[in-house]
């Protein structure tokens, strides 16, 4: 008869065991970064992960903490991964003060009312570029600051270049691209590769083709698209692009451009550093619009931006945390921490280009280049570049012709947005 | 049927308990069964870990991912709160969409020729190991290589393997005079490529598994029936298989289940696509909640149930045929 052995004690000692249990979930599930608890801590979150405790970059961010006169603690993710957070955190009221976001999130979390805009917030952006901050607009109201912003162009491998006798400057429109493409391959080296993949990254590489033949995102089936489409459909049919295009990142396709076998490779400014240490000698031509100029790119880069707070006080030092790394001077030690941002301010870029004149074509591109947000799409973004990356896919892999594809693209996005 | 028959019992004793002289034990027990008495309230001391273990990390979830799916959350009504009830609305959506068919086929041929290959696979290593020779241990834990690995490492050495232009299949299939397989590109093989890189991870758990039967089964056995003049292949057909039907089945049922789950392997080496060529249902959940810049959780928790519900399915023909071989 075990029931004997004083049953209160057994079960005061199962229920305390039972509520200890209770407490270690609370604790365990209320620890995250949530800010409003201490007025001296601003709590950061960027997508950084790359720089630790002890990189320069930390030591700016806490430089500006102390010039305000408050504590920085900064949290890094990766950047899908701090979007999800974002929102989370917004939905349990823990928001950090600041965050770093990707600039197509921006209008995606500013439509949950969970930031304040700069107005809110008092902040300054009349020096920042047009162009740039047009991805953080909803409604004509700005909800952060490019802290810096990257862009598309076309590297070249000059040695491969030389050997074919293409002059980097003739490339000038698609056709000029094209025959240079034709000229290489006919040499016997690899002509272009690029990121397809199905993601958003395969957008971002087929919108300056896209916006460079004059298509608009709100209709996808234009011709101007379909000859877009067709570009890089010909392309791979004509050799002069590999198949794997279609599951390559833009990390790939990088990879694949540093092995020195092909000509050309679409990427981005971040890529500057690993060019210049590039075995060969590389160079870079401004992605071309279809009837010569430069097509816009579309911009990459993180905003500034400040979650809404109950604690309405702290917003004064957040204003003074921002504007410390927003100066001039900051964008162009922004810029250089990271050696792929280019300031977002006519002065910062003037700024950066003494200090680094042969960021010079980089600069040309982002004044050129236009926010995937931009012209009002906003939260209709992600959606309509779903079915963009889609219509890319079925092209290329020859499940649907070029114009099928992305008739079947402007259908199903305009089906997604209601 | 049991749960009356139990009832009946307990109220049985509890007459034959009842109208005994009175006892000290049967007027503690009588106090026992009254609630809010210090025993009730120590069963549920006991019980409450579990129950709560349960109510947080399964009864919370399943719950929350049918509340996803019968209202229409956007980001926004994330955040804020306050998503509009829908009904089964979501559902109707994800099974009128145009990726339903496809999802739906490719979810029955990845998950039945996947498993097929590997329990075909595992069972006939499982055999040659049984045999015990030299080095047979370590060659099978060197068959357990692909199930140690990060799901990150074999599926990007897969596609790297895979890779249409510089990828060492293709570079054996030229070498013999074959033309370049687009396999991660073309829709044509698109799944067939990611089968074989899930075949490959399957085989060790369908080997270990499947080992282990094959060692229940008495040695005596196979002794009768040589001595009975039965060939290698009479032994296998006739007492192995049917033997090992049990384990057989609780492995294919896993499998089963595994299988019709993956993401990781398919979103790394081709993200369901190109387009939707190597789309899965389970694929396309993730794809609807985390592939794109908006999540969209609703269709996705909507995609997420059908699989439960598919899971509970094959669960309960399982029960249903371990009931029938019980009987027989």
């Amino acid at each position: 008869m075990k029931y004997r052995s004083l049953p209160l004690a057994r079960s005061a000692g199962a229920l305390a065991a039972a509520a200890a249990l209770a407490v270690v979930a609370a604790c365990s599930s209320g620890g995250g970064s949530g800010s409003g608890g201490d007025a001296d801590t601003y709590t950061w979150w960027d997508p950084y992960p790359q720089h630790d405790e002890s990189s320069a970059w930390a030591e700016r961010v806490n430089a500006c903490g102390e010039e305000a006169g408050v504590t920085i603690e900064r949290t890094a993710s990766d950047t899908t991964d701090l979007t999800n957070r974002a929102l989370l955190a917004a939905q349990e009221g823990t928001s950090p003060d600041i965050i770093l976001l990707d600039n197509p999130a921006v209008s995606t979390l500013a439509d949950t009312e969970m930031l304040t805009t700069v107005d809110e917030l008092g902040l300054d952006v009349s020096g920042v570029d047009e162009n740039l901050l047009a991805a953080g607009v909803v409604d004509d109201q700005a909800y952060g600051i490019p802290i810096g912003a990257n862009t598309l162009a076309i590297y070249y491998n000059a040695d491969i270049l030389a050997a074919a006798g293409v002059d980097p400057a003739s490339i000038t429109d698609w056709d000029s691209l094209t025959s240079a493409l034709a000229q290489v391959t006919g040499n016997g080296d690899q002509g272009i590769t690029f990121a397809a993949i199905g993601t958003e990254e395969g957008s971002f590489q087929f919108l300056p083709w896209f916006w460079g033949a004059g298509a608009d995102l709100r209709d996808l089936d234009s011709p101007e698209a379909v000859a877009a489409l067709e570009l890089w459909k010909g392309w791979l049919d004509a050799g002069y692009a590999p198949n794997s295009v279609l599951t390559n990142s833009q990390n790939t396709t990088w990879e694949e451009f540093l092995t020195g076998e092909f000509a050309f490779a679409v990427n981005g400014t971040w890529q500057v550093n690993s060019a210049a240490e590039a075995e060969f000698a590389t160079g870079l031509v401004q992605i071309p619009a279809m009837n010569g100029g430069a097509a816009p790119a579309p911009t990459g880069g993180e905003f500034i931006v400040a979650p809404a707070q109950s604690d309405t006080d702290r917003y004064d030092v957040t204003r003074q945390i921002v504007e410390c790394m927003t100066t001039p001077e900051g964008f162009v030690e922004t810029a250089t921490t990271f050696a792929y941002y280019i300031p977002p301010t006519a002065e910062g870029q003037d700024a950066l280009l003494t200090a680094e004149p042969e960021l010079e074509p980089w600069v040309a591109a982002v004044r050129e280049a236009k926010g995937r947000t931009s012209d009002n799409l906003g939260t209709d973004y992600p959606k309509i570049s779903e079915a963009l990356w889609t219509a890319v896919q079925n092209a290329l892999s020859g499940s649907a012709t070029p114009a099928d594809a992305l008739a079947q693209a402007q259908a199903d996005a305009e089906a997604a947005l209601g | 049927m049991t749960t009356t028959s139990v009832h009946r019992t307990g109220r049985a004793s509890d007459g034959a308990a009842g109208p005994r002289p009175a006892a000290p034990a049967p007027e503690r027990r009588a106090r026992k069964r009254a609630p809010g008495s210090a025993s009730t309230w120590t069963a549920i001391g006991f019980a409450a870990p579990l129950l709560a273990y349960l109510a947080v990390f399964y009864a919370y979830p399943l719950w929350r991912n049918i509340e996803l799916s019968l209202h229409d959350y956007t980001v926004r009504s994330f955040v804020l709160g306050d998503p509009a009830f829908v009904g089964f609305e979501k559902y109707a959506e994800v099974f009128t969409a145009n990726a339903f068919p496809t999802a739906l086929v490719n979810t029955a041929l990845f998950t039945l020729v996947s498993i097929a290959f590997q329990y075909a696979i595992g069972l006939g290593l499982a055999r040659f190991f049984h045999a015990n020779f030299r080095l047979s241990a370590v060659l099978r834990a060197l068959f357990l290589v692909p199930w140690l690995l990060p799901l990150i490492v074999s599926s990007s050495t897969w596609a790297w393997m895979l890779n249409s232009d510089h990828g060492i299949v293709n570079s054996v299939v030229q070498a013999f005079g074959g033309e370049q397989i687009n396999w991660l590109t073309s829709p044509d093989t698109a799944l067939t490529a990611v089968i074989i890189a899930n075949i490959w991870l399957g085989i060790p758990f369908n080997l270990v598994i499947l080992h282990a039967g094959l060692q229940q089964i008495p040695g005596e056995v196979y002794e009768a029936a040589a001595l009975d003049g039965a060939s290698p292949r009479q032994q296998f057909w006739r007492i192995t298989f049917p033997l090992l039907r049990p384990v057989s089945a609780i492995t294919l049922l896993l499998g089963f289940i595994y299988t019709l789950k993956v993401v990781d392997v398919i979103w790394i080496m081709t993200t369901g696509g190109p387009g939707n060529a190597s789309l899965t249902l389970a694929v396309w959940s993730y794809r609807e909640a985390f592939g794109t810049g908006q999540p969209d959780f609703s269709p996705a928790a909507a995609i997420g149930n059908l699989l439960i519900v598919i899971a509970l399915v094959f669960g309960f023909i399982h029960v249903r045929m371990q009931r029938s071989w019980e009987k027989s």
